[in-house]
């Protein structure tokens, strides 16, 4: 990238941030929906974030991966799950283990933490590529401690898929990473088809709710 | 190259992925299972093939030194399982357990899952490596959900959980060395290839390479079942069909580590990276400690395997975590033996279940008076796991207690006392179900016998007499793992 550096690199920012600051959106929604829109928003966001690498890299075959997280997790896992929570009556509010500010709060330490372990070890490396990966995992940690204070099955659904986004961040923006980034968005669909086709309609059949909670109590006899 | 050289590694992915396809379409399910062991039996003989014919690494795919045993050992547990599975599943259909449009989805996943593991074990590509441990994680969850009980839904969705932030945290390792590469080797194929990354390794940002193996420790670990993110290995054992139990623990493991071993390499050619060695060490005693004692509270017969096994990886990571010629050379052996003893005990563990009608320890017993070949059978397996002469286990138990006591013989007390606790734990549970008033199920067992006793003739010999071709070239591995 060398006549845009500067354009280049802040335009990247701008979108990493961006992801960053709607995974600390999903941290703190309460209600189903508003959950399942964050992360619509999560996945165009990261379709945008692709997208300039794609522009600024001149490699046209990230456009794909763009589109794809786009169309199918921008748009058509947002749907699908929102026809899921209407047709299991769960649109109530998500339950929380741990409350909204500790939660904020452990999310800012994880942030620092990733700055703080990723940029030191990485000082000889492009600045852009460096801060990007520091951004991509504090994007992960934060997914994680997604799945790790939500009780809902497809509340951590969705913190494992931004996972999945905050590793095809990482992806695309180390220049030049061959196949993972298209082998990567096959397997979110294989994920997807995974959770929708058995997990959801088992669980439905079994316990008539979502809230894995329940599925403790399944423990008898284990020993 | 010609032709039937090139093809070997192609048959051993394209005839389980064939399989797969063909048996999602088959009705019948009795004529899939016989299918299933022929698909499997190929699958091993092109396996067999690459000894004598070894193809040159590609881009993509690999067979050296170190992986062209793990796939032979792969295919051949692959295809007794599926010989097992073919006389364990008349039973589940029997009982209603399992419907036959279930068998049909349960062959095409046993392939699918063969195909996955034998695609991270050939692959020369990093990130195809870590494809081939997603899309097993991915169809042994859906084989050890399909009993659809609550346990077994619950079972499913911890190992989901659990494997897939493993799988992302593999994969954010995988990006960084990636990373690591590109600086000094440009960009492209190259830099994601074992055969290119061994040989510039040194080269690479230090600090870098050491973040990058710490996250595919803990990622592929989880997946290894070490202590503690192991949460998901009992449970998914316990709930699943047999077969797969047999496969989760004498290969997927095996696999996982394998993938942890191959980043290992590359830091051991690096000067200035971390020695992994403490680090796999920490985490192979305390798998080992945790789950010796864990044994002891075990009321399920496959849970008790399951903890087994954490504490059979633990001693194979601890050893490969000592290094050294005699370490790696012993870790090995004790790969291969705990995958052909522990796929044995759960074949035998399989048929006990289903005679008895239960999985609860306390509701089996007497099994020497009712099932005197099966009794037999799972003795010699459990002695075996157990760590006692002559079989292959003791062997290879010996050999890393020694090499132990030689070098740090501090750390030789606690493997020790792992060792001797787990002892304890199964020859107790040993003599509650062979021995003492019949309990449970009397019916005569239809089994096939030949799959349990061939893995222990196997067990055995090793533990008797180890050809000496064999003893060189892992003499010749344990070199190159350093």
């Amino acid at each position: 990238m060398p006549v845009m550096h500067g354009l280049a690199f802040d335009v990247a920012h701008l979108f990493a941030g961006g992801m960053l600051l709607v995974s600390f959106v999903l941290l703190y929604q309460r209600r189903m929906f508003a959950v399942l829109n964050s992360f619509a928003l999560h996945a165009i966001v990261l379709a945008l974030a692709v997208a300039w690498q794609a522009f600024v890299q001149d490699a046209p075959h990230l456009y794909i991966t763009a589109a794809i997280a786009l169309l199918f997790k921008g748009i058509i896992i947002p749907l699908a799950l929102h026809r899921i929570v209407v047709k299991l009556e769960i649109h109530r509010e998500v339950e929380t283990v741990i409350g909204v500010g500790s939660t904020m709060l452990g999310g800012i330490g994880l942030v620092a933490l990733s700055i703080l372990v990723v940029l030191p070890i990485t000082a000889s490396s492009a600045a852009f590529a460096r801060e990007d990966l520091a951004l991509a995992l504090s994007i992960v940690l934060l997914g994680l401690l997604m799945m790790i204070t939500r009780r809902n099955a497809i509340t951590q659904v969705v913190g494992f898929m931004s996972i999945e986004n905050g590793l095809i961040l990482a992806a695309t923006g180390v220049k030049g990473m061959p196949l993972v980034v298209e082998i990567s968005v096959a397997f979110s669909i294989l994920i997807a088809f995974v959770v929708f086709g058995v997990f959801f309609f088992r669980i439905r059949e079994r316990f008539d709710t979502l809230d894995i909670h329940y599925l403790g109590t399944f423990r008898g006899g284990q020993g | 190259m010609n032709g039937l050289e090139a093809d070997a590694p192609g048959a051993i992915l394209l005839i389980p992925l064939a399989a797969a396809l063909v048996f999602a379409l088959l009705p019948g399910y009795r004529l899939t299972a016989r299918l299933n062991v022929l698909a499997s039996l190929l699958t091993l003989a092109a396996a067999a093939s690459l000894f004598w014919a070894r193809p040159t690494p590609g881009p993509y795919l690999l067979v050296d030194d170190f992986n062209i045993y793990l796939i032979v050992l792969n295919t051949f547990v692959g295809f007794t399982t599926s010989a097992f599975s073919a006389s364990y599943i008349d039973h589940e259909v029997e009982i209603g357990r399992l419907t036959p449009a279930y068998l049909r989805f349960y062959h095409a996943m046993f392939q699918g899952m063969m195909f996955a593991m034998n695609l991270a074990l050939l692959s020369n590509n990093i990130g195809l490596m870590w494809v081939g441990v997603e899309a097993a994680t991915l169809s042994t969850v859906l084989m050890v959900g399909i009993y659809r009980t609550p346990e077994a839904l619950e079972a499913a969705w911890k190992y989901f959980i659990l494997g897939s932030v493993g799988i992302a945290l593999a994969m954010f390792g995988t990006i960084l060395i990636y990373f690591a590469a590109q600086s000094v080797m440009g960009e492209g194929l190259q830099a994601m290839a074992w055969t290119s990354l061994v040989d510039r390794a040194s080269e690479f940002d230090a600090p870098l390479l050491n973040l990058a193996f710490v996250f595919l420790l803990i990622g592929y670990g989880t997946k290894v079942g070490l202590a503690p993110l192991h949460a998901w290995l009992p449970d998914a054992h316990a709930e699943g069909p047999t077969p797969i139990s047999a496969v989760l623990s004498g290969l997927l493991l095996n696999v996982a580590l394998y993938a942890v071993l191959r980043f290992k390499m590359l830091l051991a050619a690096n000067a200035g990276a971390l020695a992994p060695g403490p680090l796999m060490i920490t985490m192979g005693l305390s798998s080992l400690l945790f789950a010796a004692i864990m044994l002891y509270r075990r009321r399920d017969i496959k849970r008790l395997f399951a903890y087994s096994s954490i504490e059979h990886m633990g001693i194979i990571t601890f050893a490969f975590g000592m290094g050294g010629p005699l370490a790696n050379f012993a870790a090995l052996l004790h790969m291969t033996m705990h995958s052909l003893s522990k796929s044995a005990i759960f074949y035998s563990v399989g048929h006990i279940a289903q005679i008895k009608g239960t999985q609860r320890l306390d509701e089996m017993g007497g099994l020497s008076v009712t099932h005197p070949v099966l009794a037999l059978g799972f003795t010699i397996g459990v002695l075996a796991i157990a760590g006692m002469p002559p079989f292959g286990i003791f062997m290879s138990e010996f050999l890393v207690v020694s090499s132990t006591f030689s070098r740090q013989p501090w750390l030789a007390l606690p493997l020790v006392i792992g060792l001797l606790i787990a002892l304890g734990a199964l020859v107790l549970r040993l003599q509650g179900i062979v021995f003492g008033e019949p309990k449970g199920g009397i019916a005569p067992a239809k089994a096939s016998y030949l799959p349990l006793f061939g893995h222990l003739a196997l067990v055995a010999a090793a533990g008797i007499y180890l050809p000496g071709p064999l003893v060189a070239w892992f003499q010749h591995v344990a070199k190159l793992l350093g």
